[in-house]
């Protein structure tokens, strides 16, 4: 009886043994998303990054995730247990993982750490974001081109540096092209609220613009656009589906390459804290197809694109005055990245006072 | 069509979810039953609606799905409650995660799909009035449903015997048992009644609103109906008002915004909320008035002696 016992703890132990050698040829690549991975928008966009990510490594790689992580006390909770659980690297894909982020890297200095949007990074802890705002500009340039009234709205989130460029950015696209071109701006306070979202929107249409754009996560707005007959642009995810006849282009996060890229340095065992900001150039943000919209428009935003991508083109580029009419950028000068990533003032035309 | 026109329909549309589910909790809590899952309810009612829809082509067999999966859900909660006599604010709570996380998963091959509007019917005559026709008469069924039930309500808690029943449960459960009225089989009515409105408060939702499926979609609203519960010291009427006041003070503040008046945004989000908190205030400044039109069994577990 001794033997049996003796001879079943031992094939329990080897097997165990090899369950855990098997588990340790994999590298765990780990995700905290803020949203749930189906929103239509944000996550969405992470999550099929994460998907290529599985893809392109195969077996090599196991990809877990936490969705629905609340930004806030519960965040490090979360991480910690990613980081616990063996990850040889997180990605941490919202703004406000910042701080989580950074105090449970501290805890975990083999453990590298990857945070979205942010602006804190560590030894152990890169960032990586997207130049939203060069895709802004072009929606500016059309929303210049298609609106009879010249007056678009737009749906605001919360008034962080981000929106901000992004509201910047698409008023100096428009302006460009009309100098008299007007935005009325409405701040949701919120990420994700179809109803206040579809709210907003309609208001924006009583008061009469006829273009519609959105720094929100639902596809509600779109809907709305769509059933009010006017034209409106896409967030985060190609959005074509909500408004087929109303979108005019979206911007499109495609993180896919990225995550690619960072996990084989983990592989290769080359990784380094780094500060990424990439643009349309590296493929981190596309533009969806430009749709409803002529002919002479079309080639107009595509020219815009293909100037921004080589480099020809920078969106902030002046003269640009400030919206309390000091100067911001001489003529031909170029915003820094310090600048944008802190951006807390309107440009002149903005026709809204800035929450503080 | 005019501006104030324009805002008096948006406003319709985002009270009408709010009167919808408060409703159903207001019955539910005249019976001495308190439910904190309404937006758990609410948010099971939306994607069943969605789903039903998708599935039928037709949004109102979409409406009953809403009103019948609030129902079944609501169950749950009296089974437990009533049955079990478990702490029914935990297990309300309980409810509403349990819900959030079973739509999420229910929802998830309907995320992106365009949705099936239910679309307004105008009566006859009256829609041609002028201003109000418009307004009030070419609207979808169930803000006609939402408006019929706050007369309905209204006439059977303080008009019929029956509602004299919920109420004297409500007041004074071991009085009510004692006079050989079915405690808990008329509490599990209003419960279920109460996910029925809630189910179809979610239907509104995914069918009216925004005719669409996101997890998460109901967004709070199931809290604020139970605010305006409270808010409305359990009267059909002062909810409809209260509603009311709560969709227009929030959809002016978006008019405000688009305005650019330059008064801070955060405030003008924050503006529904104070504005319930200063009711609130003003009504239970009698504190007599409020005790008396508090259930006073409410939240309160019935165990009958056998």
């Amino acid at each position: 009886m001794k033997k049996i016992i003796l001879a079943l703890a031992t094939s329990a132990a080897v097997l165990g043994f090899a369950a855990a050698a098997s588990a340790q040829d994999k590298t765990k690549i780990c995700f905290i998303y803020v949203g749930s991975k189906t929103d239509g928008g944000w996550t969405q966009a992470h999550d099929i990054g994460r998907q290529e990510l599985q893809t392109h490594f195969g077996d090599k790689i196991e990809t877990p995730f936490l969705e629905n992580v609340p930004e806030g006390p519960d965040a490090e909770r979360a991480i910690e247990r990613m980081a616990r659980s063996g990850c040889a690297l997180v990605f941490t894909t919202s703004f406000g993982f910042m701080d989580a982020t950074i105090k449970v890297a501290e805890k975990f200095p083999d453990v590298k750490f990857e945070h979205a949007t942010g602006f804190k990074s560590g030894p152990n802890v890169a960032t990586y974001n997207s130049r939203f705002y060069e895709g802004r500009y072009i929606q500016g340039l059309i929303a210049a081109k298609m609106s009879e009234k010249g007056v678009a709205g737009y749906i605001a989130s919360f008034p962080i540096p981000e929106v901000v460029m992004g509201i910047n950015a698409f008023v100096h696209g428009a302006q460009s092209i009309n100098p008299d071109f007007k935005v009325k701006v409405i701040w949701a306070n919120t990420w994700f609220d179809p109803g206040k979202e579809a709210d907003a929107a309609k208001a924006l249409i009583d008061q009469g613009v006829d273009i519609l754009t959105q720094h929100t996560d639902t596809t509600a707005p779109m809907q709305v656009a769509s059933e009010r007959g006017i034209k409106a642009f896409g967030q985060a995810s190609d959005m074509i589906a909500a408004g087929p006849n109303t979108q005019l282009t979206a911007i499109v996060d495609t993180w896919g390459a990225y995550y690619i890229k960072r996990t084989q340095a983990v592989l290769d065992g080359t990784w380094k804290s780094e500060q990424v900001w990439d643009g349309l150039k590296d493929g981190i943000l596309t533009m969806a197809p430009y749709t409803n919209m002529p002919d002479d428009v079309k080639t107009l935003a595509e020219e815009a694109e293909a100037k921004i991508r080589s480099g020809e083109l920078h969106p902030f580029t002046g003269p640009i005055k400030k919206q309390d009419g000091s100067d911001w950028l001489a003529e031909g000068a170029v915003s820094d990245d310090g600048t944008l990533l802190g951006m807390n003032f309107y440009i002149a035309g903005v026709d809204d006072q800035l929450p503080k | 069509m005019g501006i104030i026109e324009a805002i008096l329909l948006t406003v319709i549309t985002a009270a009408t979810p709010l009167v919808l589910a408060s409703l159903g909790e207001l019955v539910s809590e005249r019976a001495g039953v308190l439910n904190l899952g309404v937006e758990g309810m609410m948010v099971m009612g939306a994607v069943l609606a969605f789903a039903v829809t998708q599935a039928t082509g037709s949004p109102y067999i979409g409406v009953l799905a809403g009103i019948a999966c609030g129902a079944l859900f609501s169950l749950l909660f009296g089974f437990l409650t009533l049955t079990l006599v478990a702490n029914q604010v935990a297990t309300g709570l309980a409810l509403t995660i349990l819900g959030l996380g079973i739509s999420g998963q229910i929802g998830e091959p309907y995320v992106g799909m365009s949705g099936i509007k239910l679309q307004p019917i105008a009566v006859p005559l009256l829609s041609d009035i002028p201003f109000l026709g418009p307004l009030l008469f070419r609207q979808d069924i169930i803000f006609y449903l939402s408006i019929a039930l706050v007369f309905g309500l209204n006439w059977f808690l303080f008009r019929s015997r029956a509602g004299l029943k919920v109420r004297a449960i409500g007041d004074s459960h071991a009085s009510a048992h004692a006079l050989g009225i079915h405690v808990i089989r008329t509490r599990y009515l209003a419960v279920m009644f109460g996910g029925a409105c809630a189910g179809l408060a979610g239907a509104q939702l995914s069918l009216v609103y925004t005719p669409q499926w996101v997890e998460n979609m109901s967004a709070g609203r199931g809290w604020i109906a139970l605010a305006l519960v409270v808010f409305a010291s359990w009267r059909p009427w002062r909810l409809l008002a209260g509603g009311y006041l709560f969709g227009a003070v929030s959809i002016s503040q978006l008019h405000a915004q688009a305005l650019g008046i330059g008064i801070p945004s955060q405030f003008l989000s924050a503006l529904p909320y104070i504005a319930t908190v200063v009711v609130l205030i003003l009504i239970s400044h009698n504190r007599r008035m409020t005790l008396i039109n508090t259930p006073a069994s409410l939240g309160k577990p019935f165990v009958p002696d056998r």
